[in-house]
């Protein structure tokens, strides 16, 4: 009972395996919050949960923390089964969405928390060391005797971090760490847990909702939906070849036009669109005649030109511009398609001159660019 | 309406700051005031019967007030740990033992005290060794502390539920998350953070019960608390003396409220 349902490519896949859970159910009442999980975690991973609030990202982390019992399955930590065993005797550790610390204690003690529980006894002296180090990973030197109430939201989310790291879990479980932070702060963060994770070798599980954050730092994501893993890759894998439209939907942007397949032939497939016209695309599942299916191009996929009107291309007329620097965002009208996003390099302007609302331009892509896409 | 307001409060603080006022009297009068004088306070507490009073007062609300917070304390902690039915009985209950006015406990803990008694005292009395006198239970201190204590509990009990209710369910969930048992996450984390609010129902309770005259009255057998001693002293007319007592309690009592209500409010801040 092994059934890995990750992709190919994964320079890490050969580790050993921390945790896993394994047909994993858990019911609260009538809600099926988490269904059937299977879902390997190796060592030293970065991997992330990726889904809309109440799609079991968080549930999936509570059980492995310990904090929820499966309905069914089984987890495992180093290869045993824990389903039973309590949040405090597991070696895995969890910063919490809004940071939990202890307001009661001074930073120092929040952080030597871990380390005070340790039987026999650690000495005092031991512990001081540990947390000044701590502190000095999460660039808060000197800060030991602060009281929590007297830090910033980046300092709190610090000190849960220094909190968590200076017990050496074997896994750290991150839910939502970066969410009540603004944005430019949240983005600092990402590189320092990513700088953090890669200088300790720990394995850390984030779940979030953000997908920028979950590229942008995750070796692995594990795409959630319902209860149900619907996909595990890496960041490129899910870009580039994802499952099923809400996998394309979900991990970055995309222009989907619904269809039936009309047939299959080699590496294509021929859709003709509910709108009435025929385009070619890749499937990436297999896919049958008469299936319905959205096709999906990126927006930088999508090439404009001034002149052209072989095959292929398609007339548009130009709705909105933004530029974006380095790139342009055209919102662009088909008479049949309707309204699609492209996103174009400088260059195409410089070659061709600005392209203004209201000017009639021909769209392209090559047709293994098009993802032919189950519909769910 | 800031004119009805005002003659409410007006209504309500009078009477009080009257017999503020009168406890300075140099008079013997109640009637007329005829300069300040502190002789009342230093008369009140030469009089030994006062001061059996108070003392009385004193052991009965400093017991029953610990006995209701840490007991309080505890029936709390166990109630925010479970779920269903059970805890909506319990917390429906404590709130109607709130609620029932004074001289219903008053009355009824007289008669079941009585009735217990009545059918105990011949056991004990049986199964006693000959020669000595066996003890006669009966209405006293003892049964004024459980009253005020059970009549108490339920207040410690809703004070510290709402600290408890209050607090991030995260903190308890961290601590375990970071090795600490249930009983070391209880000491380490859950009891530094209600502990405001255990004191606050200690002093609320101690206050509660300094004050009480009508459970008192029922149960107190023979004993006199100072409520009892300033009721009874009052059918001889009102005296300075009175008003003294009256105002040192008052004083007391205000100093009490105010420290629980501070409590209250710093913890509440602390945990958020």
């Amino acid at each position: 009972m092994s059934k890995s349902a990750y992709a190919t490519t994964d320079e890490k896949r050969d580790r050993n395996i921390v945790a896993e859970l394994r047909r994993v159910t858990k019911r609260f009442g009538d809600v099926l919050a988490a269904d059937h999980l299977d879902l390997q975690i190796r060592e030293g991973e970065f991997l992330s949960f990726l889904g809309p609030s109440g799609c079991g990202k968080t549930t999936a982390l509570r059980m492995l923390a310990g904090f929820e019992v499966p309905t069914e399955g089984d987890v495992l930590l180093d290869g045993e089964i824990v389903n039973r065993l309590e949040a405090h005797r597991r070696p895995v550790n969890m910063v919490f969405q809004h940071y939990a610390l202890f307001p009661h204690l001074t930073v120092a003690q929040n952080i030597g928390y871990g380390l005070k529980q340790v039987r026999p006894r650690l000495p005092r002296s031991e512990i001081a060391e540990k947390v000044s180090k701590a502190l000095e990973l999460v660039r808060l030197p000197g800060f030991e005797n602060r009281r929590i109430w007297e830090m910033s939201g980046g300092q709190q989310q610090r000190v849960a971090l220094a909190r968590a790291i200076i017990n050496e879990p074997k896994m750290l479980l991150l839910d939502e760490p970066l969410a009540a932070l603004d944005r430019k702060l949240r983005k600092e963060m990402q590189i320092e847990l990513q700088n953090i994770q890669r200088s300790l070798g720990i394995t850390f599980i984030l779940v979030t909702h953000d997908q920028e954050e979950a590229l942008s730092m995750s070796d692995r994501i594990c795409i959630m939906r319902d209860g149900r893993i619907v996909q595990v890759g890496s960041p490129q894998d899910l870009y580039d070849r994802p499952m099923n439209r809400y996998v394309a939907d979900f991990v970055g942007t995309s222009n989907f036009f619904d269809g039936r397949v009309t047939s299959v032939s080699g590496d294509l497939a021929e859709v003709t669109l509910d709108a009435g016209l025929t385009l070619s695309g890749r499937p990436i599942d297999k896919v049958s005649a008469g299936q319905a299916v959205s096709i999906s191009v990126r927006p930088e996929q999508v090439h404009l030109t001034r002149t052209g009107g072989g095959e292929g291309q398609l007339p548009v007329t130009v709705h909105n511009r933004i530029f974006l620097g380095e790139h342009t965002e055209y919102l662009v009208i088909h008479e049949t398609l309707g309204e699609f996003l492209v996103l174009a390099p400088r260059q195409s302007e410089l070659n061709e001159g600005p392209f203004n609302t209201g000017d009639v331009l021909q769209a392209s892509w090559d047709a293994g660019a098009a993802l032919v896409l189950d519909r769910n | 309406m800031r004119v009805y307001a005002t003659l409410v409060y007006l209504f309500l603080y009078i009477p009080i700051g009257v017999i503020a006022l009168f406890s300075f009297n140099a008079g013997r009068h109640a009637s007329q005031l005829q300069g300040f004088s502190i002789k009342w306070y230093g008369k009140a507490l030469n009089n030994p019967f006062v001061m059996d009073a108070l003392e009385t007062s004193l052991i009965v609300a400093l017991v029953s007030a610990t006995f209701a917070s840490v007991f309080g304390a505890m029936a709390a902690v166990a109630l925010h740990g479970i779920k269903g039915p059970v805890r909506t009985i319990f917390d429906g209950l404590i709130y109607v033992a709130v609620m029932i006015p004074g001289i219903v406990i008053g009355i009824a803990t007289l008669i079941g005290l009585v009735t217990l008694f009545d059918q105990l005292n011949p056991m004990i009395a049986a199964i006693w060794p000959g020669g000595f006198e066996p003890p006669k239970l009966q209405m006293g201190m003892l049964s004024l502390i459980a009253a005020h204590t059970m009549f108490l509990m339920a207040l410690c009990i809703i004070i510290v539920r709402a600290r408890l209710s209050g607090m991030d369910r995260s903190l308890t969930e961290a601590s375990a998350d970071l090795y600490a048992t249930p009983m070391a996450t209880f000491r380490q984390v859950t009891l530094p953070l209600i502990f405001p609010a255990i004191v606050a129902g200690f002093l609320l309770s101690f206050t509660f019960s300094f004050d009480d005259f009508i459970i008192a009255f029922f149960v107190a057998g023979s004993e006199t608390t100072l409520p009892i001693y300033v009721f009874s002293s009052i059918r001889r007319g009102v005296t300075p003396e009175i008003n003294a007592i009256g105002t040192m309690v008052l004083g007391v009592s205000l100093v009490l409220l105010v420290t629980a209500q501070i409590l209250l409010r710093r913890g509440e801040k602390k945990s958020r």
